[in-house]
Parts: C-alpha cells; sequence; structure tokens
C-alpha cells in the first residue's frame, strides 16, 4: 500500500511518520505513532472518544484524513501530565470519580481542555455545550460536568 | 486501496472529478463511508485552497465553500447564520463541517441548507458558473462540480426564523428542521424544511399563504394547513415520515408565533 510522508507536531514534538493514503489519524496515532490516547469508538464521528486538539481546536480524529495534518500541531491526553504531576482536569476527573471504564475519558479531557483554552470559567450550560459531542455509556454525565467546572477553579455549583 | 490525490486549487481538483472519485473537504461524512469501506468510493481528491473567508459585497455575503460552522459562527459577517451554525453537530464537527459539504449532505442532515435555501442563496462552482440553490439541490446528486463559495443577501432584520427539532439536544441530527424567510421589504416568503425529503424542501403553498397573511394564531391558520404540501419525508431511525408529517406543521406554527405554541 502506497503511503505517504507527513509531518506535524504532537504534544509539542516534532513527528515525521508514512501514513496510510485513505487512512484516518486515529488509527495512524495508535498504531503507528504508538500514542494510544484517542481511543477508538465508532469511527464515525458520533462518539468523541478519539477527539484530539488540531491547532487548538477539537477535531475527532477518526474522520480526519491523516495526510491533512501535515504540519499543523496536534494535542492529544499524553501531553497534558507534566511528568508525574497531572493536568487539572485530570485531577478533577479522578477526584470526582468522573471516569467509571475510562473509555470516553481521553475524549472527554481533550473537549474539556479545548473549552478551558477558550473560555477559562465557562457556565454550566457551557460545558455540556461542549461535551455535547462526547457520548459516556457510565457516569450520567453529571460527574464530569461537575469536574470540568471544579476545574476551573469553581463550584460543582456554578449557574447555568 | 482508495488513493488520495491532492490539487492546489479547487479549479484543478474539479478537472479530476469521475463518476468513483469523491471530493473531500471537511471530511465528517466521506471519512465515515472511507473507514466502513462503502462501495464505490476509489479516488479522493482534495485542495489546498483555503477557500475559507467570509465577505460582504455590495448587498451579499460570500461564504467560501471551505468556511466552516465554526467560521460562520465567529463572523461578523454571518451573525444572521450563527444560530444555524450552532444546530450542527458538537464542537468537533462544527470544527471540521464545511458550508461546501453541508449542501451535499443526505436527509436528515443538511441543516445550513436549508437556511441558505430560505434565504435563496446562490451556488458558485470552480469553473465560474453560478446556480440558483434551488437548481443546484434539484439535480445535487447526478452533478459532478466542486463548489467554491456561495453568496447569499442577508435578511432584514428579524425576518429570519429557524429551528432544529432533534432527539437529544444540544447535539442530535433532526426530525426536521425549518428555516424562514417572512415577507417584508420586498423580500418574498419562503418556507424550507430539512429532513423532509432527499434534499431541504421549500413549502411552496404554505409560502404562498404566508405571503398574504398576518403573523398571528388566525391568520397562520391556512399556511399550517398546507404546510407538507409537496414535501417528501423518509422512514429513518429516527421518525417515521408519518410522524414527520405529523409534527412538521405544528413546529412551523410554534416558530411562526416566536415560540408561543
Ligand atoms: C456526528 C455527526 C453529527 C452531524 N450533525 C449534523 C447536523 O446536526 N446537521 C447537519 O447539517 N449535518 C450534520 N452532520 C453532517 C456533516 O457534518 C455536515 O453536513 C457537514 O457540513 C458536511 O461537510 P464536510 O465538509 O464534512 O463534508 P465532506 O465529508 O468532506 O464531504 C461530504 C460530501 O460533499 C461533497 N463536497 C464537499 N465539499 C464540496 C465542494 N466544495 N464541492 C463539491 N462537493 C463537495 C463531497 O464530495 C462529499 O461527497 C453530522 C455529521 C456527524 C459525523
Ligand atoms: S471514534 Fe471518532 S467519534 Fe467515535
Ligand atoms: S466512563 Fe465509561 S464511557 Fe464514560
Amino acid at each position: 500500500m502506497a503511503r505517504k510522508p507527513i509531518s506535524f507536531t504532537l504534544n509539542g514534538n516534532e513527528v515525521s511518520i508514512f501514513v496510510g493514503e485513505s487512512a484516518n489519524l486515529m488509527e495512524e496515532l495508535r498504531r503507528n505513532v504508538g500514542d494510544l490516547t484517542p481511543k477508538h469508538g465508532c469511527g464515525q464521528g458520533t462518539c468523541g472518544a478519539c477527539t484530539v486538539m488540531v491547532d487548538g481546536e477539537p477535531q475527532l480524529s477518526c474522520i480526519t484524513l491523516a495526510q491533512s495534518v501535515e504540519g499543523r500541531s496536534i494535542e492529544t491526553v499524553t501531553g497534558l501530565s507534566q511528568g508525574p504531576v497531572l493536568h487539572a482536569l485530570q485531577q478533577a476527573f479522578i477526584d470526582g470519580f468522573a471516569a467509571q471504564c475510562g473509555f470516553c475519558t481521553p475524549g472527554m479531557l481533550m473537549a474539556a481542555k479545548a473549552l478551558l483554552d477558550r473560555n477559562p470559567r465557562p457556565s454550566r450550560d457551557e460545558v455540556i455545550e461542549a461535551i455535547s459531542g462526547n457520548i459516556c455509556r457510565c457516569t450520567g454525565y453529571e460527574p464530569i460536568v461537575d469536574a470540568i467546572l471544579i476545574a476551573s477553579g469553581q463550584s460543582r455549583e456554578v449557574r447555568r | 486501496m482508495i488513493t488520495v490525490e491532492t490539487f492546489n486549487t479547487h479549479r484543478e481538483a474539479s478537472s479530476a472529478l469521475n463518476d468513483r472519485t469523491r471530493f473531500l473537504a471537511g471530511g465528517t461524512l466521506l471519512m465515515r463511508d472511507v473507514n466502513y469501506a462503502v462501495p464505490g468510493i476509489e479516488h479522493i481528491v482534495r485542495s489546498l485552497e483555503p477557500l475559507r473567508t467570509i465577505r460582504s459585497e455590495g448587498d451579499s455575503v460570500f461564504i467560501g465553500a471551505a468556511a466552516t460552522m465554526l467560521d460562520v459562527i465567529n463572523a461578523r459577517e454571518t451573525a444572521f447564520l450563527a444560530p444555524v451554525s450552532r444546530a450542527v453537530g458538537g464542537p468537533a464537527i462544527r470544527n471540521m463541517a464545511t458550508v461546501g459539504g453541508n449542501l451535499f449532505a443526505p436527509s436528515p442532515f443538511g441543516d445550513f441548507t436549508t437556511a441558505l435555501l430560505a434565504l435563496d442563496a446562490t451556488i458558485h462552482f470552480a469553473d465560474g458558473r453560478q446556480e440558483e440553490i434551488e437548481t443546484f439541490l434539484a439535480q445535487r446528486d447526478s452533478g459532478r462540480r466542486i463548489v467554491t463559495a456561495i453568496s447569499v443577501a442577508p435578511p432584514l432584520s428579524g425576518s429570519f426564523l429557524f429551528s432544529k427539532i432533534s432527539r437529544t439536544k444540544p447535539k442530535g441530527p433532526a426530525i426536521l428542521s425549518i428555516a424562514v424567510r417572512l415577507p417584508s421589504g420586498g423580500q418574498e416568503a419562503r418556507i424550507a424544511f430539512g429532513a423532509m425529503g432527499p434534499t431541504p424542501l421549500r413549502a411552496k403553498a404554505a409560502e404562498a399563504a404566508l405571503s398574504r397573511t398576518r403573523i398571528d394564531e388566525q391568520g397562520i391558520a391556512p399556511v399550517i394547513a398546507v404546510a407538507t404540501e409537496g414535501l417528501a419525508p423518509a422512514d429513518d431511525a429516527l421518525a417515521s415520515q408519518w410522524y414527520r408529517r405529523q409534527v412538521a406543521p405544528v413546529h412551523l406554527k410554534r416558530l411562526l408565533l416566536g415560540g408561543q405554541r
């Protein structure tokens, strides 16, 4: 199968790889680069488990043509923590039991990070909107919304 | 194996189109088909031309075909379309989904196109030609042309109404969507429905009734009575065509009366 050379930045590091012509970004990040944080939930843009950030905005890696990220900057959950020090979002998810099976968690974290980078003190409704493309089958969403509010330095009682 | 060819311009990409070739924009629909090996896609063409600009020119706003729903939300010129873009998918989809791709989205998708239909938008192609949106939609599945932009005249203030009905909120595909341009200041009445046919469709009998009435419960009764005339909804996992026909007039009435009923 013909493969194409591409280069991009992944969590601040230069990456140069050969990708399949019509391969999606999620497959290449997982199988080729070895970053297993974007999860394969549906492969059709519906579940959000594969959410990464591309040039600062949330993007579904399963429906992103891998070769289209040439020269772009990609962030995944792998880049969230600083060594052993977890990102405020990760800590709040642990403290608030916002991850149960954990399958949706990387996508939730990236969708939440995209929100907080742009809007550091969101309302509850803005948090709900920000994760509206991400499905969780375990938590019932409330602990996730609370955790994102707490990571933003607000109380979970923050208004709608 | 699916091959991918990248061109510098939409015009060049357009010359490579044939029956087994598909043009890739945001990829939110096409890459699903690629992932699931949907038959009939052998070759993908893409263009690096940055057609994302949104600008006012004369009485119209031009929106580049590669502008995303997020671009539309962020641009001052398209403030009248921002509520429509916000109704498309979740944040990641809005960051990827393009205006050009929405023109080709099969039912129940195509909310943005429904609004463009009610606003009498014009479609501009890579070969320099242009077409009214209604003509374009009537034959879109047979054409192999690449869209470079759409142009649309902003509606008079307060005369454009939009609503999307879905089962899951804030995200969720449409059971139906409705866009209305009220008759005022020389603008003709337009009522367009999404997910009520293979493409967004105008409800022409209802438009005619709307153009000679006043907007109150009694006045719009004749509009509501013919709301679904000429529409052709389908059964899908979200709703049956029967259900869509039953609820479409109710939602049109609510939209026209400003959510009062
Ligand atoms: C989870 C999910 C939720 C969604 N929710 C909604 C929703 O709420 N409302 C809605 O309307 N849609 C929705 N969609 C559908 C889709 O995201 C949008 O319709 C989007 O605008 C399609 O644009 P795209 O750029 O991603 O198209 P692509 O997938 O790149 O292309 C789709 C088709 O359009 C053709 N095409 C694209 N651009 C051009 C062009 N410039 N010229 C000629 N042909 C072109 C392609 O050849 C292809 O056949 C959703 C999709 C997903 C996966
Ligand atoms: S795996 Fe990408 S959205 Fe589900
Ligand atoms: S924690 Fe299991 S899907 Fe969200």
